[in-house]
């Protein structure tokens, strides 16, 4: 009975009629989401493209007649006007640069270390650990910054702990030190070589793009690993149980230890996924903004700011709606070479060969 | 089957049984304090008076017992309206979400229509461009408009999400053809053989959506900023982060600030708890290239 439903849906199909039909919904169906998506997707980058290379002072539409179009200027007033603009711009793009150097790697070295240690099969209470390690991605970025305010202000939860080892912690959200200077300091290197002071790129001296990141920045480091690592955890969980148990166990037989099981077997299968969420920790660390807007609002001395916190202040509060775009067209490209840059690697690397 | 297996993972996980998983608990129980202890400690702070938070941090347990923070927060100040303006957004959204995203993983997956696969490469290439990006954009187009500083500006462009028209898409695929053919057989039109015969079961799709959509428009910040300015219209997450910043007057106030923060977690941490098997499974599925 059924076969021969489908086959008379299946001649009835073939009818122009009922195509027609077909194809009417068709069209009909993904209306809404093609109209929104093109509305307030397309249409925003389109318009903000224009914004970039015109004069827009935020009054009235970027369309009418007494905006004027300057071209690559707003561009060129941030990447080589030499200016304040170049300058904060500069400095955004060094904190950036920190926070996503220290916490890609960081994140998705613990999220790898918690999916490991939480499939152990023998491991009991493993979805308690799994719950724990996970709520933190599920709250608001908001409500988690609000707390961290609280667990890292000067006579905060941390600096009591650190206290109880009789270590007496700094003012983090108010200490514009960047760490790297900070531990030459200790060792009696108070000011850098005259190479690095004396040459600057984007407006910034060598010297104060190796600060490293500022004390305040480094919390909203490790702010970020922890949020973040539970859900990465989960995609290496997803990737682990595809692994089987013989690959293992075979491996086991031959005598190898726990480290060269994990090294040589675990590792490479593990590969696509570490990929994965290398580039996906990519992306996100790039777009930093609610953390900043709430916590920090790019001080202690703009050493929080970020490309997009700056894009914001700058349309905003100083209406140079202009170079807001622009910063965000920037932010824009660093994100899309990032990411091809590392498909590009691991293309190469998977020709290579395991 | 499976628990002589354990035992020889047992016996070989490096030096024996005893001395390695005594150490895997340690590390787990530490990391697990980690992960624990703030929202613990938040919840404590909280309850506590202003001297006794900035004097006793670390105290699970508040010497004084008080609710002024709470009180505060709904008696006297604009807290109530702002869940309000959250939970009103968050419904709509997630309503829209769920209703858009199935129609269109429907036609995408099921429906033969000229420019499906056009439709469908653009979605991929929507999905690359990065949220923070779109901040000014989406503000420039808002105004432009005329719905900046309204619901409709703060809920409309946030309705379509390719992300969740891919997931329907994917579990629509799966569903056998035999069901809506006979549906169509015995006359239904296309929205009704979608709406009363396939919709129903997708069921584990549609709540994967409702849970992304909810977590995501709940959470939402910069959006919120960008497309509305009046204060009837702040949501949860603008006024916390505003009242972090430091608006509501002198001090540190942290058991104010922290009473926000708990109240705005709890929706979230509910619907966490009560789907937390499919939340672990959505995240991979939703995330997953």
């Amino acid at each position: 009975m059924s076969t021969q439903r489908a086959v008379l849906a299946r001649t009835a199909s073939r009818g122009s009629g009922v195509r027609g039909r077909e194809a009417q919904a068709g069209w009909l169906f993904v209306a809404p989401v093609i109209v929104l998506l093109g509305l307030f997707l397309v249409l925003p980058v389109v318009m903000a493209a224009w914004v970039s290379v015109s004069d827009w002072t935020g009054r009235g539409s970027p369309f009418s007649a007494e905006v004027d179009f300057v071209g690559t200027q707003n561009y060129s007033e941030l990447l080589f006007g030499g200016g304040l603009a170049t300058q904060d711009f500069g400095t955004a793009l060094r904190n950036n640069s920190w926070y996503v150097l220290l916490v890609v790697p960081t994140q998705t070295a613990l999220s790898l270390f918690l999916a490991i240690m939480v499939n152990r099969k023998w491991l009991r209470g493993s979805s308690f650990f799994r719950t724990a390690f996970y709520f933190p991605s599920v709250t608001s970025s908001v409500a988690i910054t609000v707390l961290f305010l609280f667990l890292f202000s000067a006579t905060g939860v941390v600096n009591k702990v650190l206290q109880a080892m009789s270590v007496s912690g700094p003012n983090w959200f108010a200490d514009p030190r960047g760490v790297l200077h900070v531990l030459l300091a200790w060792l009696g290197v108070e000011r850098g070589p005259a190479v690095l002071t004396d040459h600057a790129v984007l407006g910034v001296s060598l010297w104060q793009w190796l600060a490293g990141p500022s004390v305040a920045m480094s919390v909203l480091i490790l702010m970020a690993v922890f949020t973040t690592s539970g859900t990465f955890m989960l995609l290496f969980l997803a990737a682990l149980q595809h692994i089987s148990d013989e690959v293992d166990e075979a491996a086991m037989m031959d005598g190898t230890t726990a480290w060269q099981r994990f090294r040589f077997v675990t590792l490479p299968m593990l590969r696509p996924t570490v990929f994965t969420v290398m580039t996906l920790g990519l992306i996100g660390t790039w777009q930093v903004f609610d953390q900043i807007y709430t916590g920090t609002q790019g001080g202690p001395g703009k050493t929080t700011v970020t490309p997009a916190y700056l894009s914001y202040t700058a349309s905003f509060q100083s209406q140079q709606w202009g170079r807001g775009a622009a910063i965000a067209f920037i932010l824009f490209a660093i994100i899309i070479t990032m990411t091809v840059l590392q498909r590009r690697v691991i293309r190469g690397r998977d020709k290579d060969g395991l | 089957m499976s628990a002589p297996r354990a035992t020889t993972w047992r016996e070989r996980l490096g030096g024996g049984r005893a001395g390695g998983s005594l150490l895997a608990y340690a590390v787990l129980l530490l990391l697990a304090v980690v992960y624990v202890y703030p929202f613990l400690v938040q919840v404590a702070t909280s309850f506590k008076t202003d001297p006794e938070a900035v004097a006793n941090p670390l105290a699970l347990v508040p010497q004084v017992w008080t609710t002024a923070a709470y009180e505060r927060l709904f008696l006297r100040s604009d807290f109530p309206v702002w869940f309000r303006n959250s939970l009103l957004v968050t419904l709509c959204v997630t309503a829209g979400r769920v209703f858009f995203c199935s129609l269109a993983g429907y036609a995408l997956a099921r429906l033969r229509f000229r420019g499906r696969g056009v439709v469908f490469a653009s979605l991929v290439a929507v999905m690359a461009v990065p949220g923070v990006v779109l901040l000014i954009p989406r503000f420039l187009v808002v105004k432009q408009l005329g719905i900046y500083d309204t619901f409709a500006g703060m809920i409309i462009p946030l309705l379509a999400d390719a992300t969740g028209v891919f997931i329907m898409k994917n579990y629509f695929e799966s569903v056998p053809r035999a069901v809506e053919e006979a549906a169509r057989i015995d006359g239904a039109g296309t929205f009704r053989t979608f709406w009363s015969v396939v919709l129903p079961m997708a069921r584990p799709a549609v709540i994967t959506i409702v849970i992304l959509s909810f977590q995501g428009s709940w959470n939402e910040l910069a959006h919120f900023i960008v497309s509305a300015e009046s204060p009837e219209l702040v949501t949860l997450t603008k006024g916390v982060a505003q009242l972090a910043a430091g608006q509501l007057g002198q001090g540190s106030q942290f058991p104010l600030k922290l009473a926000a923060a708990v109240i705005m977690t709890i929706p979230v941490a509910v619907l966490f708890f009560v789907f937390q098997k499919r939340i672990m499974s959505a995240t991979t599925g939703a995330v997953k290239e």
